[in-house]
């Protein structure tokens, strides 16, 4: 389990912008530790946002995706309100979801 | 420098709609260049690298990982931990114990109970030492980034979050804080080194820069946001959140001096010096840099 996400949901007119910033290490498996040996893998892999419980969007992210990775986008439809929740899994299989009310 | 281009294609490839605050920028150039054009003659507002730099870190000011440590540092500082299994609530970080709103703008100052000026990150070590029972020359002798370090670190942004927006104004009553401000005067405008190097080398002058960074004026108030103002501050090259200590750290060892010591005296009178000459300065910490 992961440290928290930051998740900022605000809607304007029709449109919410969703901003979420994500704790993560996002090691690419490329780099070598002092002694030389490789420092494995860890990235997200998945990423899936929900508007109150219903998939809004999934994406497949791989290991050049930044480290503390930072990701907007925006939603129709949603009211202030609304619960906006997103989930990413690791390579790992380390799963956090974290969960923002639409202000 | 990994990181700062794979954070902005990311940005780029998740967005679905541009980044508001190039368009807002924009347009004050379109007006800009409009009220330009009304004066004939007039000079084109012409796009420098400092204008390019700073529309840069305006961009990554939307999503700026100081949040994560700012939230960690929040937890930390309620949660019980250490042998004492205590909360760092009751710390007196100069305003009073517990207050932590205001309290990042008048450090360093003076601590009867230590009998020492304290910055904010030595102050905080004192209060894991004397509340939560742990070691203080432990965790000073830490490597930054790892260990407790790595939780004070956390605690210093949280601490200077909650102070983002106010004026610096630390106090000068006492002697102490007097004497702090004029060592630190003293280590910034002393020469040594293999290349003969001091603070005010670099910084003691308006308009020099490092590259493409621009080198604050620290002998007198630089502006708001800018030096003692900005740190902590997570740095997008390497991934890291640096405290005030670490930054003074690496100014230390960029003029290839020997490290000081964690919460030293040189180190908080440095802090003394720069933060009163910011007096009236606001404080964007934490900030994001390159």
């Amino acid at each position: 389990m992961g440290d928290p996400m930051r998740i900022r949901a605000q809607v304007s007119a029709n449109t919410t912008t969703v901003r979420v910033l994500m704790s993560h290490e996002m090691e690419t498996g490329q780099r070598r530790d002092p002694a030389g040996k490789v420092i494995p893998a860890w990235f997200i892999q998945e990423v899936s946002a929900a508007h109150n419980g219903k998939p809004v969007l999934t994406a497949s992210w791989g290991p050049s995706v930044a480290k503390n990775p930072f990701m907007r986008f925006n939603l129709k439809g949603a009211k202030a309100g609304d619960k906006v929740s997103v989930t990413w899994t690791d390579n790992k299989g380390d799963k956090r979801t974290d969960e923002a009310v639409v202000a | 420098m990994k990181a700062a281009l794979l954070w902005a294609t990311v940005g780029a490839a998740l967005l679905t709609s541009p980044v508001l605050p190039g368009v807002g920028q924009a347009q004050a150039q379109a007006q800009a260049q409009a009220q330009a054009q009304a004066q004939p003659r007039a000079q084109a507002p012409a796009k420098t690298t400092a204008d390019g730099i700073a529309e840069y870190r305006k961009m990554l000011e939307d999503g700026n990982p100081a949040d994560l440590f700012e939230a960690k540092g929040e937890g930390l500082w309620k949660q019980k931990c250490g042998p004492r299994n205590a909360s760092l609530e009751n710390c007196n970080l100069g305003k009073g114990p517990g207050v932590v709103k205001g309290a990042f703008v008048e450090l360093p100052r003076w601590f009867e109970d230590t009998q020492r000026v304290q910055d904010l990150e030595s102050r905080l070590v004192t209060c894991m030492e004397t509340l939560q029972g742990f070691n203080a020359t432990e965790i000073a002798k830490t490597e930054f980034g790892r260990g407790e370090q790595v939780n004070v670190t956390a605690l210093a942004t949280y601490i200077a979050a909650e102070s983002r927006g106010l004026r610096f104004n630390l106090p000068q009553a006492h002697p102490a804080e007097r004497k702090s401000y004029e060592i630190g005067k003293r280590v910034f405008f002393f020469r040594g080194g293999p290349m003969d190097f001091s603070c005010a080398a670099c910084h003691s002058e308006a308009g020099k820069r490092i590259r493409l960074q621009d080198l604050p004026e620290l002998t007198k108030n630089p502006g708001d946001g800018v030096g003692f103002a900005a740190w902590p501050a997570y740095r997008v090259s390497n991934g890291q959140m640096w405290g005030m200590q670490l930054r003074l750290n690496d100014c230390f060892r960029q003029q290839r001096f020997p490290f000081p010591g964690f919460g030293s005296d040189v180190t908080i009178a440095l802090g003394s010096y720069m933060g009163v000459n910011a007096k009236g300065a606001q404080s964007i910490a934490p900030a994001i840099k390159r």
